[in-house]
């Protein structure tokens, strides 16, 4: 019988093994990959660019400025870009099913999540955390930050519950769309369209917009709330300061939501067979 | 001793939908297995023979964890396949003839050290294991060779090798000799005994192939719309059931039906005769003897037992029976 | 002419089949129309009240038009004729005696013509529905806005089968493919209208033929234009649908020189 080295060690290390291996097939079409890259990039650095143009134009939007608008469009960027870089891979699950490819992730001993990772991994979408960092970065030395402990933590709670609350929308929205048939592109709406809108500060929209991919989609604690507390930009919505520490709470239970939703699916496909 | 395998009224049924007329559709229930009852101890070799559709699959995905039973229980090394799935994996290795498990654009030698990691494997044990798998399967010359480019006898070396990399108990081979040429399904047939005997590993071998299961397993058993329906040694059912075989022969010049000892003509057309013979009685060396030692052949070919024939010779002898 | 009717009226048939997708996109569509609404009039209130000579009813409008005439000019494209290439089945294609531009042409219009219908419109009826909307009621200028739409759809077209056609010789054309349609979102005016843009960037803008395909037409139809202004643009658009389908028969004459001598 296997023995095997313990636990959650182990288990990333094979991760890290298996990303590898795909990054190693993908290598082999190299230029397919440099072009992917580049145009991830420069979907990104467009969508920037509109901020700029805005920006040309007024000095404030929504009562921002334009440091502070690029700080958002940082956390917002860079934390998309990785969700979508580690876990948008569930989306591939009908295709795996359809050519008969999903069996062999659960005939092996690690989490299904895991080698969806791994097997659909695309380095190519590092074109959008790239720039998403860049400006961050850009943003947070012009905002004259006074770096602390509160702020350094404010900073890193609202990256990593950016990155989980769109991880779990990736998941929500793809467990949704096994469900229902037909709904993907309904389901790519809220997960495209939610995440472009937090590009731009929450309160321009309208009070229901706000509340689905805001609060309900709890999207806005990727950069809107944290944003506020850290370059102390304009809070017409009146946060407390205490809510973008909290982040981790709401971004846990709908993490949790959407693991739940995931295990369901899983479970259905074993009842099933499709 | 804890069996390796063992199903009790094992039920799968899936439900479909069906059209009816042009709007309206009709949930319309398959039972893909109907209360499949067997145990495996370990060591043993078995054969899982059905014709298509029979259940042959939805069993082996029951008893691997892929999918949830109807009904009944399963237990796979003493552990339920399906809430207990990864530690099973563990502990089983699976073979689909069909869908591959090796990673298509890297050279073979890297898919079994992904393995490795993925099953976390004692380093060792690993390399021992590898050493002897490559060797007995002499697969050395093309371990550097990406998966894509391998011909489907090496591809189907590689996938024995990555399921047994991990030194399970239980291995489930499902049609793995399907479309392999003569030589290779020799090599694995011959492989796997070998394995068998040395390490004890258990094997559940399913196919449409019944000189699988001749050389292979002492056991088998045949499921036929979702029930096994003779379950025992395969030498038992040769002498029970008989097995007849079809040598067709190519005559140089068209001629009456050939008389030959143990066997009987079926069909003449123009000069091609079927000649059908039981398989206890005489083989089809001595039959082909036989007629090229009285007349002139052109062209000869050895028929293999449709595993349909075999299940409709079942039914027929139990039918006798009662 | 009998011939491309007939594949018009059929492409039109086929995609009025897809009626999920159909739906699916118009929510789409109405998602992307208001948050790209409520971006603008954010814009317009820091600009004070009016930004790049439109006020906020202006932009909202053009918010919605945009979406729906993203539809008309099926610029976003569809890559069937970039498959077939890859895929070699295109050769079929090249030996037919028919001529292959018009071919797409005519199923791409159908198709339009299609989308027009179910997808022209209902994004603007749906911003209706929260935002008051400003559209012209001219008819002079709503015959000028009706010819837009026709020309948008064919330099839409055009510029579709130029990119579609490098898969002769580029094998994996899905970045050049990113890259047109990144360039044509970013000057067609769909993520932000042209008038926003700094003035040496509108400059180039309206050069480009991008702007045909959605600003273009947008802007007859809200009245932001005199008649004159208006023909000025069907002029624009009747440029570069002759530029762009010059180019698309000469780099398809290439390419089928290259089949002929590679043997497909």
């Amino acid at each position: 019988m296997a023995d095997a080295s313990v636990g959650l060690g182990g288990v990333l290390h094979a991760y890290a093994r298996l990303v590898g291996a795909r990054i190693r097939s993908d290598w082999q079409y190299r230029t397919s990959f440099v072009l992917h890259t580049l145009s991830q990039a420069v979907v990104t650095a467009l969508d920037l660019a509109v901020v700029l143009v805005i920006f040309d134009r007024v000095t404030a939007l929504g009562g921002w400025s334009v440091g502070e608008v690029l700080v958002l469009y940082g956390f917002a960027t860079a934390s998309f870009g990785l969700a979508d870089m580690f876990v948008s891979q569930v989306e591939t699950v009908p295709e795996h099913i359809l050519a008969g490819t999903f069996d062999r992730f659960l005939l092996r001993p690690l989490p299904i999540v895991l080698q969806l990772s791994a097997a659909e991994f695309a380095l190519r979408r590092i074109g959008r955390v790239v720039p998403g960092v860049a400006t961050l970065a850009v943003g947070l030395t012009a905002a004259d930050v006074s770096w602390h402990l509160g702020s350094v933590l404010l900073a890193v709670v609202t990256l990593a519950s950016g990155i989980a609350v769109f991880g779990s929308v990736f998941v929500l929205t793809c467990t949704v769309s096994f469900w229902i048939v037909g709904s993907r592109e309904v389901a790519n709406a809220f997960t495209y369209g939610g995440s472009f809108a937090q590009q731009y500060p929450l309160h321009i929209f309208h009070e229901w917009v706000r509340g689905i991919i805001g609060w309900l989609l709890p999207m806005a604690f990727a950069g809107y709330v944290g944003t506020i507390h850290l370059v102390g930009a304009a809070n017409p919505l009146d946060l407390p300061r205490w809510l973008a520490f909290a982040a981790p709470l709401p971004v846990g239970v709908f993490a949790l939501l959407a693991s739940r939703a995931w295990a369901r699916s899983v479970r259905n496909y074993q009842s099933t067979g499709s | 001793m804890t069996a390796a395998i063992v199903c009790r009224d094992l039920r799968k049924t899936f439900v479909v939908r069906q059209r009816v007329g042009r709007v309206r559709r009709r949930r319309v229930e398959v039972r893909a297995v109907d209360g499949v009852s067997f145990e495996v101890r370990p060591g043993e070799m078995v054969g899982y023979l059905g014709p298509n559709g029979a259940g042959k699959s939805t069993t082996i995905k029951m008893l691997t964890g892929i999918l949830t039973p109807s009904g009944g229980e399963v237990r796979t090394v003493g552990l339920e396949p399906v809430r207990q799935r990864t530690t099973l994996a563990r502990r089983i290795g699976v073979v689909f003839g069909q869908r591959t498990q090796l990673w298509w654009d890297l050279p073979l030698g890297d898919s079994f050290e992904l393995l490795h990691h993925v099953y976390r494997t004692e380093p060792a044990r690993h390399r021992r294991n590898l050493d002897e798998l490559v060797e007995r399967l002499d697969m050395g010359e093309f371990l550097a060779t990406p998966v894509r480019q391998l011909s489907l006898g090496q591809r189907m070396r590689g996938e024995l090798a990555a399921s047994l990399l991990h030194d399970p108990e239980v291995v489930v081979l499902d049609e793995p000799t399907i479309g392999l040429d003569v030589v290779s399904k020799l090599a694995v047939r011959e492989f796997l005994v070998g394995h068998n005997r040395e390490h004890g590993t258990t094997v559940l071998l399913t196919t449409h192939d019944l000189d699988d299961v001749e050389r292979l397993c002492p056991r088998m058993m045949i499921i036929d719309h979702g029930r096994v329906i003779y379950d025992g040694g395969v030498a038992a059912f040769k002498s029970e059931h008989g097995v007849e075989r079809t040598v067709v022969v190519d005559l140089v010049d068209p001629g009456p039906p050939l008389e030959v000892p143990g066997a009987r003509v079926t069909k003449v057309e123009g000069p091609r005769q079927w000649l059908v013979f039981d398989r206890r009685e005489t083989s089809a060396a001595e039959v082909v003897r036989a007629v090229t030692s009285t007349v002139a052949i052109r062209d000869l070919s050895i028929e293999e037992p449709e595993i349909e024939a075999l299940v409709r010779r079942v039914y027929l002898d139990q039918r006798d029976d009662v | 002419m009998r011939l491309y009717w007939e594949v018009a009226r059929r492409s039109f048939r086929r995609w009025s089949t897809y009626r999920a997708a159909t739906l699916a996109g118009l929510f789409t569509n109405a998602v992307f129309g208001y948050l790209r609404a409520y971006i603008l009039l954010a814009v317009v209130a820091a600009a004070g009240g009016t930004a790049g000579g439109w006020d906020a009813t202006q932009l909202v409008t053009f918010a919605f038009l945009t979406q729906g005439l993203m539809n008309v000019s099926l610029a976003f494209g569809d890559p069937e004729l970039a498959q077939r290439i890859r895929t070699g089945d295109v050769v079929v294609d090249l030996y037919r005696p028919v001529d292959l531009q018009m071919w797409w042409l005519a199923a791409s219009l159908g198709r339009a013509a299609f989308s027009t219908l179910a997808r022209g419109v209902t994004p603007v009826l749906i911003g209706a529905l929260a935002f008051d909307l400003s559209v012209t009621t001219s008819p002079a200028m709503l015959i000028v806005g009706l010819a837009s739409l026709v020309l948008a759809a064919v330099v839409g077209f055009a510029f579709r089968f130029l990119v579609n056609l490098t898969p002769f010789w580029i094998l994996d054309h899905r970045g050049v493919d990113q890259l047109a349609t990144l360039t044509l979102s970013f000057f067609s005016g769909l993520m932000l209208p042209v008038v926003l843009f700094p003035g040496w960037l509108e400059g180039l803008a309206r050069l480009l033929p991008f702007i045909a395909m959605i600003q273009a037409p947008a802007e007859v139809f809200m009245g932001v234009r005199d008649l004159g202004g208006a023909v000025g643009l069907l002029v624009h658009q009747v440029v570069w649908v002759g530029l762009l389908l010059g180019a698309g028969r000469l780099v398809l004459a290439r390419a089928q020189r290259k089949v002929v001598i590679q043997g497909g």
